[in-house]
């Protein structure tokens, strides 16, 4: 038995469905069939409606366990995951691993084992490491399901479905449209899934906008264009997605200062006349306003940043449903 | 004792030999090779009609573990898994918490493996001390107690500077320099190559050119010393060239490879598999289509394990988590093979690559056939086909990605010095 868990195992996308195509976890978008990720968006679009109701509640999930397992702090990913949860009915439960178990030298997998002991169905995972939650899902009890909170710079579906889900809003089809993917690629998450999401959905072009320093090596084979002049990269373009850029990056020779990034790839007013006039602007948040946007164009008419926000817990929902509600694809 | 091998088909790199032969061992050594048999007598006949007889296979690379870190390896499980898969010879590599800085822990060494004698161990010592890349180590005394060669093993230099020093005193000692190329700070903490796989996966990668930059800096040090310099387990195509372009100088180097960097790449790591989590890492395919070439065209001299084993939780974490390293002894003469059937290698010039090859390179007076010669040999059917079963594998450490496939060809019996250490 020992050797079964060296072995590889399925490819994260195999592995996320069940036998007859339910969504079993949620660990990455690539290798999903389009029909999935329309199936997500259509039934986020069910729970989108809710907030402005009295009842907001859908207990699809009642009964059910989820615990948030954040091994990497980010409470406003938590909380959009912990109201998804328990809107849902599902019974909700916070562990902030890495001031526990972690630092007393449990390994990943004696934590999950002990996790699993106490009776829970789904582990929302946030993990610094790429392909964490794959091997979580990869080696916890088969009744269990992992979706993916962002692990390292791999992957972050959800957020990426929530930009998915605020584009067709906003725009209808994805074909006709050419998004530009503005900033630091080469540590995004979010950008990966991204490209994954808007090339699966058969976006028209796809773009990343970045200097070299990063835009990670062989990116073209994931299908996308690669520009390094902003106002090259977003012309014409449909939708603007900003990417986050940490302070750290600074210090790090990847870039001399923020003030250069901003001069050369922050987006202004007048950088954003270079897309189409009706181009939505969009950022997973949290921004840094004159680093990558300007407060003028954060909250100005074309933004929709805050809509992304309350998508969010729609999207989240709706992954959530679809796993664990009636018909998912968990057992 | 002695002992006769009749019929066998004997292939020699080192003479050039191939053809059914007798061999007469006495003493531990090849007594006598003979086109008949009649006029020998020994104490133990062995009819070996159908097989072959080539010498066992020296591997310039394993990391042993004992002592420091015998929870992965000791040396009696890892000589034993050497010679369940023909090979007699293994180079132990100087790691931080398993390595030599002085006479009485190369002998421990040698005491050791005296008490199990499955394979011959020799020992690479270190460069610096403590590995540390700062101040250089007794290389004279080290020389003396039996090193083969010195090396700063995967750590780095504190500067070119050392380096400089170390290969000059080095020279002086007529010690072999064992270079791992790699430039750390371009390595920069990555975890697998930079690439296609890389971008998609999000893991911190570790470019071509950390290892191109050290090959080429080394060979500029190498000219500027005098030193000899043996290149450890190449993995990129631009490395190559650069070794192709200085042997066609008069720099006395030479080079390996690890027998997994010419069978996978980049896109195994696809699946975040543990088990491909190498260094150095798994490239990209045109970086193995230029190592098979420069193992045919003589460019790269020989192939080794670079036998990593790994207790099952150095595995079992999420990639980045993870040791790095394949248990590879027992893949290292079926993987050889198959370079044969793949076309890239004729039998004699793949088995030259771990056979007189390396054993050149560390000074060994092993790995041929002829009178004379310790009678280290592997008695190998052709015929037998088997699948790698990670369950049953010899080496403590069961991290081999190579689970599942098939080989051609199996080892029946292994000799050193004459005596049986395995029989199937």
């Amino acid at each position: 038995m020992l050797h079964a868990h060296l072995s590889p195992g399925p490819l994260p996308s195999r592995m996320q469905l069940t036998k007859d195509g339910k969504l079993k976890h949620f660990l990455t978008i690539e290798g999903l069939p389009p029909l999935l990720l329309e199936e997500i968006l259509d039934r986020a679009e069910q729970f989108v409606t809710l907030p402005n109701k009295q009842q907001k509640k859908a207990p699809l999930l009642r009964g059910k366990t989820v615990m948030n397992l954040f091994f990497e702090n980010s409470t406003r990913t938590r909380v959009t995951f912990e109201i998804a949860a328990q809107r849902l009915g599902a019974d909700v439960t916070n562990l902030d691993i890495r001031t526990s178990s972690a630092s007393k030298g449990e390994t990943l997998l004696d934590t999950v084992r002990n996790l699993e002991a106490m009776n829970a169905d789904m582990f929302v995972v946030r993990h610094e490491h790429a392909g964490a939650a794959h091997f979580i899902a990869r080696y916890c009890a088969p009744h269990i399901s992992v979706l993916n909170a962002g692990d390292g710079r791999h992957s972050h579906p959800t957020q990426a479905m929530l930009d998915m889900f605020t584009i067709r809003q906003k725009k209808g089809s994805f074909q006709p449209l050419k998004v530009a993917i503005v900033g630091d690629v080469l540590h995004s998450r979010v950008a990966r899934s991204q490209i994954h999401a808007l090339t699966t959905l058969a976006t028209g072009e796809v773009r990343v906008v970045a200097p070299k320093t990063l835009v990670p090596a062989g990116i073209e084979k994931m299908g996308v264009n690669v520009f390094h002049h902003m106002e090259e990269g977003i012309e014409d373009v449909d939708v603007v997605i900003m990417l986050r850029l940490q302070r750290e990056r600074m210090q790090t020779a990847l870039l001399p200062s923020e003030r250069e990034f901003f001069k050369l790839y922050g987006l202004t007013e007048a950088r954003l006349k270079h897309a189409k006039p009706d181009a939505i602007v969009m950022h997973p948040g949290p921004i840094n306003r004159g680093v990558e946007i300007d407060s003028r164009v954060a909250d100005g008419i074309q933004s929709v940043i805050l809509e992304q926000v309350t998508n969010g817990i729609a999207v989240r929902m709706a992954v959530m449903s679809m796993i664990m509600g009636p018909q998912g694809g968990a057992a | 004792m002695s002992l006769l091998i009749r019929n066998a088909r004997v292939v020699d790199p080192a003479s050039g030999l191939d053809g059914q032969r007798t061999l007469l061992i006495d003493g531990g050594r090849i007594a006598a090779i003979a086109e008949t048999s009649a006029a020998f007598v020994a104490d133990e006949e062995i009819n070996a009609k159908g097989l072959w007889v080539f010498p066992g296979a020296i591997d310039l690379s394993a990391w042993l573990r004992e002592p420091g870190l015998d929870q992965k390896a000791t040396l009696a499980s890892e000589t034993f898994a050497a010679a369940t898969s023909g090979i007699t010879t293994l180079c132990y590599q100087p790691e931080p918490r398993a390595s030599f800085d002085n006479a009485a822990q190369v002998k421990l060494i040698y005491d050791l493996n005296r008490r199990s004698q499955y394979a011959n161990v020799e020992v690479l010592g270190n460069l610096t001390q403590g590995l540390k890349g700062e101040q250089l180590s007794n290389m004279a005394s080290l020389k003396r107690a039996g090193c083969v060669g010195v090396s700063n093993g995967l750590q780095p230099f504190h500067s070119l500077q050392t380096l400089r020093r170390a290969m000059e005193y080095a020279a002086t000692h007529d010690l072999t320099v064992f270079i791992y190329p790699l430039e750390h700070a371009l390595a920069a903490g990555g975890y697998m190559h930079e690439g296609e796989v890389s971008a998609r996966l999000g893991l911190p990668a570790i470019p071509s050119a950390a290892e191109t930059v050290a090959v080429a800096q080394t060979l500029a040090l190498a000219s500027h010393t005098g030193a000899k310099v043996h290149f450890c387990r190449l993995s990129a195509r631009l490395s190559v060239r650069l070794i192709r372009q200085a042997k066609a100088s008069d720099l006395e180097i030479t080079a390996d490879v690890a027998a997994h960097q010419l069978f996978l790449t980049d896109r195994d790591v696809s699946d975040f598999n543990p088990l491909c989590h190498v260094m150095p890492p798994l490239r990209s395919t045109r970086d193995l289509e230029a190592l098979r070439e420069g193992l045919a065209d003589g460019t790269i001299d020989a192939i080794c394990s670079d036998h990593q084993p790994h207790e099952v939780d150095a595995k079992l974490a999420p990639f980045q988590q993870t040791e790095p390293g394949i248990s590879a002894l027992e893949t290292l003469l079926p993987l050889t093979l198959r370079l044969v059937e793949d076309g890239v290698l004729s039998l004699s010039e793949a088995l030259r690559k771990v056979t007189i090859a390396p054993a050149s390179i560390i000074g060994s007076e092993a790995g041929e056939i002829s009178v004379g010669a310790p009678a280290d040999l592997v008695l190998f059917d052709p015929a037998a086909l088997w699948e790698l079963d990670l369950n049953h594998m010899h080496s403590s450490g069961q991290n081999s990605p190579f689970g599942g496939w098939n080989f051609n060809g199996a080892v029946k019996r292994t000799l050193l010095a004459g005596k049986t250490v395995f029989s199937a």
